[in-house]
């Protein structure tokens, strides 16, 4: 365990320096692929935590796996916002940008805040990756930097002397130039160096002089941040700690939060987790962490393709385990028949789906919230069943545990909505003691007298769980309609009506099983309410939160549980007189709401395979205000 | 659980189910059910513990049939199922239950993959040429130019043979039998039932409705020894009582057949059946009617590990999994929050 001690009381930041106190800071990192963005992202992510600002981050990889050095299309970018209060988005633009090359500065600046700060590599300026970014001129002596304020360094030198004395050739020399960056941004903005030198010691254990090269490097980052200062170059800041209650925290990523609650959701249930998928971006995270895990009694199988995946997870649940498979929405489109037979069968099952921008490949790499509708709709026949939409990196690890509470209470699949945005982006996640979480033992029945496969709970409707291995009861399930009673192929008009409707009622009845629907900011009632579910969450949150402190009446609704929906939710937004709903698809849950409310629910829409920024929600706020 | 269960063992009619039996009347479905709970019987499977699982088809409506655990799919996803089945619950005695179509056309990958992966269970392909269920159009196994609804002038495509495509896709036991001969059937069943590993079983079964009599070159009793060569491992590749065999034509890499005390062939010239060789069993599976006869029987069994994998070190003691999933959520970076006064 890497637990990092608190900070050591001579590495605080020099009381000379004055620094700007912030309420929250945006800063974002880019550069060509092979420099190492995310590595610095997630160093500062963590001494930022460690410093006690909350935060939120979101890598910004290239779509291409190895694209060519210097190219706009190779640019590696990595996003933070942090601060003094609850962060709940990675920030819209930037105030910092940090731009390693003309290809990062070209992709990056237009996205700058106003007035924000650039810091350019001039070192890499050349006439050669000028040309290959697309400039016709140099954006350093043009006017293209006039917005704003430029800081240019020429880092790339300023790190070569920093590492010259230890020999290294040029080329693995430039390599250290990420960490020289970082030196001079934990100067900027407070923070210690001595965990990220102690885990550079480790990440180079095998190579010593590399490790000492990077330690120079950022070491002579920081030292110029401090001689500036002197000089009035550049501004410092502090960020003060944000109210986070106490706890042990740790960055995650949504797709690790879903595993790990997978994980701890199979435990509470006293079932075996076991785990089919086909690899396909961005859900593929969740497979690589759930592999690692056979010492937590966790079986994976990457199946041959997603009907496999699925069709494995459903055997296994069969068998009493927890079956779960996971995918994004060209994969899910192949699972569709099987989660119809998952119904029909009324197994538990737990399907994940990391959305991306479709239809078809559509943009693998980008974030949308098209498959709401696939997932209420997606089957053949009347397939009712559970849909639920996690908001946040951290909230998926809720979410998760909560699917599998359903899944079997109701033996039933069960659909979780994540996006690409929230797989890959992390949050400050206070990590939970499983023995304070609840537990919802599953009891599968053992019990051979007058048992039937089919017999229902007379709460939950719910049938029971016989697994195979269960002496005395023998039974045979599948796809064909089965009698009500008996649970033997049934082919009678009567009982076919009969099991539809108890189908579409035990999801019905979820309803009593599931928290009634709060407003997540704002009044209860009054003029505007704000609608979101999956990860529209933060902008909304941080929109309204503004909103609010302007003075606006308007608040904040946030689904989580959207088949079914809670009981309460027709009765909530009918206290307010608009009601927008706020969504990257082109108004899926906006249609079912006027559907199931006849609410005359607007639409604040967006498919550009970006997040909403807070931005655009403030807009359409005010629009409406 | 402490009690020890006495052995129970169970006939043949234990393993039938009350579900009335729904084939026509004469397919070949029924001879294949009886052999198998036969077979269930003989190798002292227990209904509690044995699951079958099929895809769609009329094949697929085994399950029913059985009085053991069973799961009726989707169609030709069972092999996926059943992998899910054995991998959660390795003590289970898995079996598939598939047809032509279901297995080798809509289901073809998942064939593929659960032979590749040498999962421990029992397939069994019920090749009758034809999609029954659908009311008779053409398989991936009908021979050129079978005449169906689907094909009114007679397929035009070249057939896929189950026995070749089980032995490329990597299937470590691959075994033919015929629905009607049950003695033998039986024997292959408890063969495959014994085999570590995926086993695969292509039985051939007249559908009487749809496509009656497809087999009859070599299942007909007056041609049967003549068009029937029943491997056994160690023992000549002898058929037509005995009369006849088959050997390496010289100076080449064919199987040819040879009639004993014709050239001054002698039983020592014939090929003994090496069932771990897969040269061999490719071979075999390859012969067919009208100029060889139908190799039938164990063409292949090499057994090599195979999934589920034994868990390395026992199972995980439950009470510790608690602090262990605490452990894991912990690994990394980590860092504390204190509480602080209240304002
Ligand atoms: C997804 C899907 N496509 C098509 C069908 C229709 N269908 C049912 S069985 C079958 C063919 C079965 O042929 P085979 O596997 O040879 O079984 P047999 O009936 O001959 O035993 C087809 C096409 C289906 N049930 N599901
Ligand atoms: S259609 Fe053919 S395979 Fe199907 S039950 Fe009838 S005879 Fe058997
Ligand atoms: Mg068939």
């Amino acid at each position: 365990m890497d637990q990092i001690n608190p900070p050591v009381g001579s590495q605080q930041p020099r009381p000379t320096v004055s620094r700007l106190p912030l309420e929250s800071a945006v800063v974002r990192f880019a550069g060509d692929s092979g420099d190492g963005i995310q590595l610095i992202g997630n160093r500062f992510a963590i001494e930022t935590a460690q410093s006690g600002n909350d935060l939120a981050t979101f890598p910004d990889f290239p779509a291409e796996i190895r694209a060519p050095v210097g190219t706009t299309f190779g640019v590696s970018a990595f996003q933070i916002n942090f601060g003094a209060r609850l962060i709940k988005t990675s920030g819209d633009a930037p105030d910092v940008l940090v731009a390693l090359n003309p290809a990062a500065l070209k992709v990056e600046l237009p996205n700058l805040k106003r007035g924000g700060t650039v810091i350019v590599d001039t070192g890499s300026f050349s006439e050669r990756n000028l040309r290959k970014a697309g400039y016709a001129g140099n954006p350093l002596t043009d006017s293209t930097l006039s917005d704003g304020r430029t800081i240019e360094i020429d880092i790339s030198r300023l790190t070569l002397e920093a590492v010259k004395p230890l020999g290294l050739s040029q080329h693995d020399a430039l390599r250290c130039k990420n960490m020289w960056v970082l030196g001079l941004l934990y100067w900027m903005y407070g923070r210690e160096r001595q965990s990220t030198i102690a885990w550079l010691g480790k990440r180079f254990a095998s190579d010593p002089l590399v490790a000492e090269a990077n330690v120079a490097a950022l070491n002579a980052g920081h030292a110029y941040g401090e001689t500036s200062e002197v000089a009035g170059d550049i501004t410092a800041f502090s960020v003060a700690p944000a109210p986070l209650p106490p706890g042990t925290y740790r960055s995650v990523t949504g797709a690790d939060a879903l595993a790990w609650g997978l994980i701890v959701g199979a435990h509470s249930a006293r079932l075996k987790l076991f785990f089919a998928s086909y690899p396909i971006t961005p859900a593929s995270p969740v497979l690589h962490l759930l592999a690692r895990q056979s010492e937590l009694g966790v079986t994976t199988l990457q199946a041959e393709d997603e009907i496999a995946a699925v069709c494995a997870a459903i055997g296994a649940s069969f068998a009493g385990a927890l079956g779960v498979t996971s995918s994004s929405g060209p994969g899910m489109a192949l699972k569709s028949e099987a989660i119809s037979l998952a119904v029909a069968a009324e197994l538990p099952l737990v399907i994940l789906n990391t959305q991306r921008a479709g239809p078809s490949t559509g943009l693998p790499t980008k974030t949308e919230q098209s498959d709401l509708n696939q997932a209420l709709y997606g089957r053949h026949g009347e397939a009712p069943l559970a849909v639920l939409a996690t908001r946040s990196p951290a909230d998926c690890f809720d979410v998760a545990v909560e699917a599998v509470r359903l899944a079997v209470r109701a033996m039933t699949p069960v659909i979780v909505l994540s996006d690409g945005y929230i797989g890959n982006a992390t949050q400050a996640w206070r990590v939970p003691a499983v023995t304070d979480l609840p537990e919802f033992p599953v009891r599968q029945e053992t019990n051979p007298d007058g048992f039937s496969p089919y017999a229902r709970d007379p709460e939950t409707l719910s049938r029971p769980w016989a697994v195979p291995g269960t002496p005395g009861l023998a039974h045979r399930i599948g796809g064909i309609e089965r009698d009500y009673e008996t649970g033997n192929i049934s082919y009678s008009p009567e009982n076919h009506q009969r099991m539809s409707d108890v189908r579409a009622e035990k999801i019905a009845r979820l309803a009593q099983a599931i928290p009634a629907q709060t407003v997540a900011l704002g009044p209860d009632r009054g003029r505007l309410a704000l609608v979101g579910w999956g990860s529209t969450y933060g902008p909304i949150n941080r929109a309204v939160s503004l909103a609010l402190e302007h003075g606006d009446a308007v608040s904040h609704i946030h689904l989580r549980h959207l088949s079914p929906l809670p009981a309460n939710l027709g009765e909530l937004l009918a206290g307010f007189d608009r009601v927008l709903v706020v969504e990257g698809n082109n108004g899926q849950l906006r249609a079912l709401l006027r559907s199931q409310y006849l609410l005359d629910a607007e639409g604040l829409n967006k498919m550009t395979g970006r997040p909403f920024t807070i931005d655009e929600v403030e807009r359409a706020i005010r629009d409406r205000l | 659980m402490t009690a020890v269960t006495p052995p129970v063992s169970f006939v043949p009619k234990d393993f039938a189910s009350d579900q009335e039996v729904r084939w026509c009347p004469g397919c070949g479905d029924y001879a294949i059910l009886k052999a198998t709970q036969k077979a269930l019987a003989e190798v002292g499977a227990t209904p509690d513990n044995t699951v079958f699982v099929s895809g769609i088809g009329c094949s697929s409506r085994f399950p029913y049939y059985l009085a053991t655990y069973g799961f009726h799919t989707i169609h030709g996803r069972a092999p996926a199922v059943a992998t899910g089945v054995k991998l959660a619950r390795p003590d289970l005695d898995v079996w598939i239950a598939t047809g032509d179509g279901d297995g080798l056309s809509i289901g073809g990958n998942h064939l593929l993959h659960v032979l590749r992966r040498n999962v421990d269970l029992q397939i069994l392909l019920f090749n009758n040429e034809i999609y029954g269920l659908t009311k008779g159009q053409y398989s991936p196994t009908s021979h050129r130019g079978t005449r169906s609804p689907s094909s009114p002038h007679g397929t035009q495509e070249e057939p896929v043979s189950p026995a070749q495509f089980a032995l490329g896709a990597g299937g470590r036991f691959v075994a033919r039998a015929i629905d009607t001969q049950q003695k033998q059937l039986v024997g292959i069943l408890k063969a495959a039932h014994a085999h570590r590993g995926a086993s695969f079983i292509e039985v051939f079964q007249n559908c009487v409705v749809y496509n009656d009599n497809v087999f009859a070159a070599f299942t007909e009793r007056a041609v049967a020894a003549e068009m029937q060569l029943w491997v056994a491992h160690g023992k000549p590749l002898l058929f037509a009582n005995g009369t006849r065999g088959l050997r390496l034509k010289p100076g080449t890499l064919m199987l040819e057949t040879v009639t004993i005390g014709e050239a001054g062939i002698t039983e020592q010239d014939i090929l003994i059946h090496d069932q771990t060789s897969k040269p061999l069993a490719l071979m075999l599976a390859a012969l067919q009617p009208p100029t060889m006869p139908v190799a039938l029987g164990v063409l292949y069994c090499s057994p090599t590990a195979c999934l589920p994998l034994a868990p390395a070190e026992g199972a995980i003691d439950p009470a510790a999994l608690p602090q262990r999933i605490d452990a894991a959520l912990h690994r990394g970076d980590t860092w504390t929050i204190e509480s602080r006064a209240s304002t």
